[in-house]
Formats: structure tokens, sequence, C-alpha cells
């Protein structure tokens, strides 16, 4: 059984262009931020610099934020149906157990629940054992790795990651980076982060978002995930750190 | 259950404690029977006429009971429209709230012009005065939704009243029962109103129909009874809220 089919279409790029505004108050920009098809991109940047803001443009999310300069898909096709959504919350529903968590996108479209392939994405999770339990019964990492399987049966080409992995211990943290990197591979990833460990792990190309707007940062040749423990990836840590601070 | 038996506890000191007091009163202020029964005078009226209480404790019951009934699902369905529908909203809410304005004990004259001295005339009245609590604790649970929730629902491509059953409704499942809550004790006020503008029976009728003949003690008997009722409901109610909201 396979838990993330890729069925739909190739993963398309993205890309963002532009100044936003909510509310008349500039939130960032004008900038240009683009995330490769297929690759996993880590947006890094400071609490307040318009990274959340600028996914949830890509997202669809955007009822209120005016963007002045164009938003999308590389392929020209709209984003809308092509995008999952995995954020710092894990967003369960405590009312449903893990199963109906993972099955609530097919319900909300009104589609058949294929529950053999929840059960098999569950399993590549490692929540073999929690299929039924509720939210409040679980963990916060199990929680995370619900939130995981509930974006894998989305099954969409592109996936939007907004701090999800930020409010785990290390450990945890750790353990879902590389479950995360391996479930989500071949799909365009844009992950939003403030922790430049995080986007040393990660990130197959690096965006780094300031005031002035989005620098490309070279990461380490290593295939993702790096080893957090690896001279290379640490030293590419504090580099980043050290951009980080100077530019703000 | 030890919690049930410490409120079990104190609600039955409190009583013996209210008893005494009202003793103490007759006694020292040496009130006569006319004005204010003893407690023993009332507790034997109470079993005497304890057939004749109980048919019109009954009635008022079954009031009670189809006026809650009706005014929970009215409430509720109203809540959800409101909640589902802009065009709804701009047009009811005003006259919900102006609805407010009129006393409903002001109506009560005219609910029995038009619905006559039975049941329904009193059902009518409870349910007009539970209903503004209900509809609006559970419209107002269902305007605030988590807008994380619904974020994830709209990136998921839900249907919109897929979402409102699937994530709005259980979401706002315990503002509901805090109006139900509040019917609970709203609704017998509703039904004793409606016996005594016209009825032939009731706890309401029983009580009016005792004063008229100065029999204070079966008043009072009959006030107990109402109390106790109200009591039960409201513990009743309260249990069927904890279990709709047991995942919440």
């Amino acid at each position: 059984m396979e838990y993330g089919t890729l069925s739909m279409r190739p993963a398309p790029s993205l890309y963002l262009t532009g100044t936003a505004r909510i509310g008349g108050a500039r939130i960032f920009g004008p900038l240009s931020l683009i995330a490769e098809a297929g690759q996993w991109t880590c947006v890094l940047g400071s609490s307040g610099v318009g990274k959340s803001t600028a996914l949830r443009i890509l997202a669809g999310l955007d009822q209120d934020i005016t963007l002045d300069g164009e938003a999308g898909a590389g392929d020209g096709l709209p984003l809308a149906g092509r995008v999952a959504l995995m954020a710092q919350s894990d967003l369960l529903m405590p009312w449903l157990d893990v199963t109906g968590n993972v099955t609530l996108g097919a319900r909300l479209r009104g589609e058949a629940v294929d529950l053999e392939r929840a059960r098999a994405v569950l399993l590549r999770v490692g929540l073999g054992e929690h299929l039924h339990k509720r939210p409040p019964e679980l963990s916060g990492g199990q929680r995370q790795r619900v939130a995981l399987a509930r974006t894998l049966m989305e099954d969409r080409p592109v996936v939007l990651l907004d701090e999800p992995f930020s409010a785990l211990d290390a450990r945890t943290r750790a353990d879902m980076q590389d479950l995360a990197a391996e479930l989500l591979q071949g799909r365009t990833v844009l992950h939003v982060t403030h922790d430049a460990a995080e986007a040393a792990r990660l990130g197959q190309r690096i965006l780094l978002m300031t005031e002035a707007g989005v620098d490309e940062i070279a990461p380490p040749a290593a295939p993702v995930p790096r080893a957090f423990d690896a001279g290379e990836t640490l030293a590419f840590q504090a580099s980043l750190l050290r951009r980080l601070m100077v530019t703000q | 259950m030890k919690t049930f038996g410490t409120s079990l506890a104190r609600g039955l000191g409190a009583a013996v404690l209210g008893v005494l007091l009202w003793q103490a009163v007759v006694t020292l202020a040496d009130l006569p029977r006319f004005i204010l029964p003893a407690p023993l005078l009332v507790a034997e009226t109470l079993w005497k006429s304890r057939v004749l209480i109980l048919e019109n404790a009954w009635i008022t019951l079954i009031e009670v009971l189809v006026g809650l009934f009706l005014g929970a699902i009215l409430g509720g369905l109203s809540a959800i429209g409101l909640a589902a529908s802009p065009f709804a909203r701009s047009f009811l809410r005003p006259m919900l709230v102006f609805s407010q304005a009129v006393p409903v004990f002001a109506l009560a004259p005219i609910l029995t012009l038009w619905l006559g001295y039975g049941l329904w005339s009193k059902v009518a009245m409870a349910l007009l005065i539970i209903y503004f609590p209900v509809t609006s604790a559970f419209f107002d649970a269902l305007m605030r939704t988590p807008p994380g929730w619904l974020h994830l629902a709209q990136v998921m491509g839900a249907d919109k009243r897929r979402e409102m059953w699937l994530i709005r409704i259980p979401a706002a499942l315990p503002g509901f029962a805090s109006g139900l809550r509040l019917a609970a004790v709203y609704a017998p006020i509703g039904a004793i109103i409606g016996e005594w503008v016209g009825a032939s029976k009731g706890l309401g009728y029983l009580m009016l129909l005792a004063n008229g003949r100065a029999k204070i003690d079966l008043m009072f008997a009959a006030l107990i009874v109402l109390a106790v009722m109200t009591l039960l409901l409201h513990a009743a109610v309260d249990r069927f809220c904890r279990w709709l909201t047991r995942h919440s």
C-alpha cells in the first residue's frame, strides 16, 4: 500500500513577487521568492519579517492581504487543490480520533474515505497503535505525526510548512524532521522557519528573508535530511545564524 | 462520584439551613399561617395533597419539556442558519435583537388568546423565553471557530456545508451546551407565567388557585415541588450537556 502516491501532476515550482500589505501596513517586500519544483526550500527569517504571510498567499488564505505583485505556480495552473498545509499548531479536531482526523479532507470535500490508505499512512508515520485514540490522549510529537499523516493523506504536489516542528522538544523535532524529509520527497516543499538548525538540516535550497528582501544561500552538498551532528551542518548552521544576526 | 456526593451533601446542608431559618422567622416574628406557614405545616400539606400537586406538576413538566425540546431545536437551527448565511444575519439579527426588546411576559395574554388555555400556549411561552439564550450562545460559538481550523478546511477544498457540519458545529457545541443550561432554568419560568395568565391545570395554576383561597400552605408546597423540579431538570440537562461536549 502506497502512502503517498503523487498521483495528481508533477510538482510545480512556486513564485511570489511584490509587496504585501494588510490593512495598509506593509508586511513584506518588495521581494522575489522562488521555490523550485520538487525541491525542499526553507525560508529562514526572524519573527515579523512576513514569512507566514508569504505562505498564506501561496496557500490561498489571502482574504485580508493585498499583494501588489504576483504569486502562483510556475506551470501557470491554479494552485487551489494542489496545496497541503501543515502549521505550527497541529490543528487536530479533538472530537475526531486519529483516523477521523487523517481522513477529514476527504469528508470535507464529500469524497469517499480511503480507510485502507489512512491506515497505511498512519503505520508509516509510526502511529499504528494509536489509530483510534483522540488527540488529547497523544503527546505533542504524536499529534504532529498525525498532522503529517493528514498532509500525506491529502497527497498534494505542493506542501507548505509553517514552522510545524517549532513547538516540539529537540529530540522529537529531529525525528519529525527526518520523517518529513523522507515522506515529502519529490514534492515542492516551502518550509517557513526561524530555526537556522532546521534550515541547515532540511533545505535543498535556503532563502534568507529579511526586511531588505530575499537572499539565496547555498547549502552544504550533503543530501537532506543532513545529520544534525555533522561538522558541515553545524558550520553551515552557524553561518546562517551569523547572517541572520547581521541583517536585523 | 465523589464530587456528586459532595455537592449533594452541600445542597442538603443548605436546604436544612434554609428550613431552620424559615422556622426561626415564623417562630420569632410570630407570623400567622396565611402569611408564612411553618415548614412542618407545608410538609404536611405537601403529603396530604400529593396527588393534586403531582397531577399538576406533571402537566407543568410536560409543558417545560416540550418547550425545552422545541426551543433547543429551533434555537439550534436558527443559530446555524445565521452563522451560515451573511444574508440571514443582516436581516434576522436585528429582528432577533428587537424581539428581545418586547418583554416575553407581555406576550403571554396574546399567546393564550391565540393558542388557547391548553398545553400549547405554555409551550410557546417556554419556547420564546429560551429561544434567545440558546440561539445567541450557539451563534456566538459558531462565529468563533478557531481560524486555523477554517484555514485548514479551506486549503483542503472544503465544501461550505460540510465545513459547517464537520468543523464549525462540533467546535461550537460547548456554546450550545451553555445555552441549554440557561434554558433549563428559564423554561419553567415561561411555563409558569403561561399558567398564571390562563390555565386550568399546572403548578402555576395551582399556586394562583391556592392563593385565591388563602391556602398559603398549599401554595408553598407547590412552590417547593416547582423548585425541586427545576433543579432536577437542570441536573439532567447538565448531564446531557456533559455528554454532548465530552470530546470538546
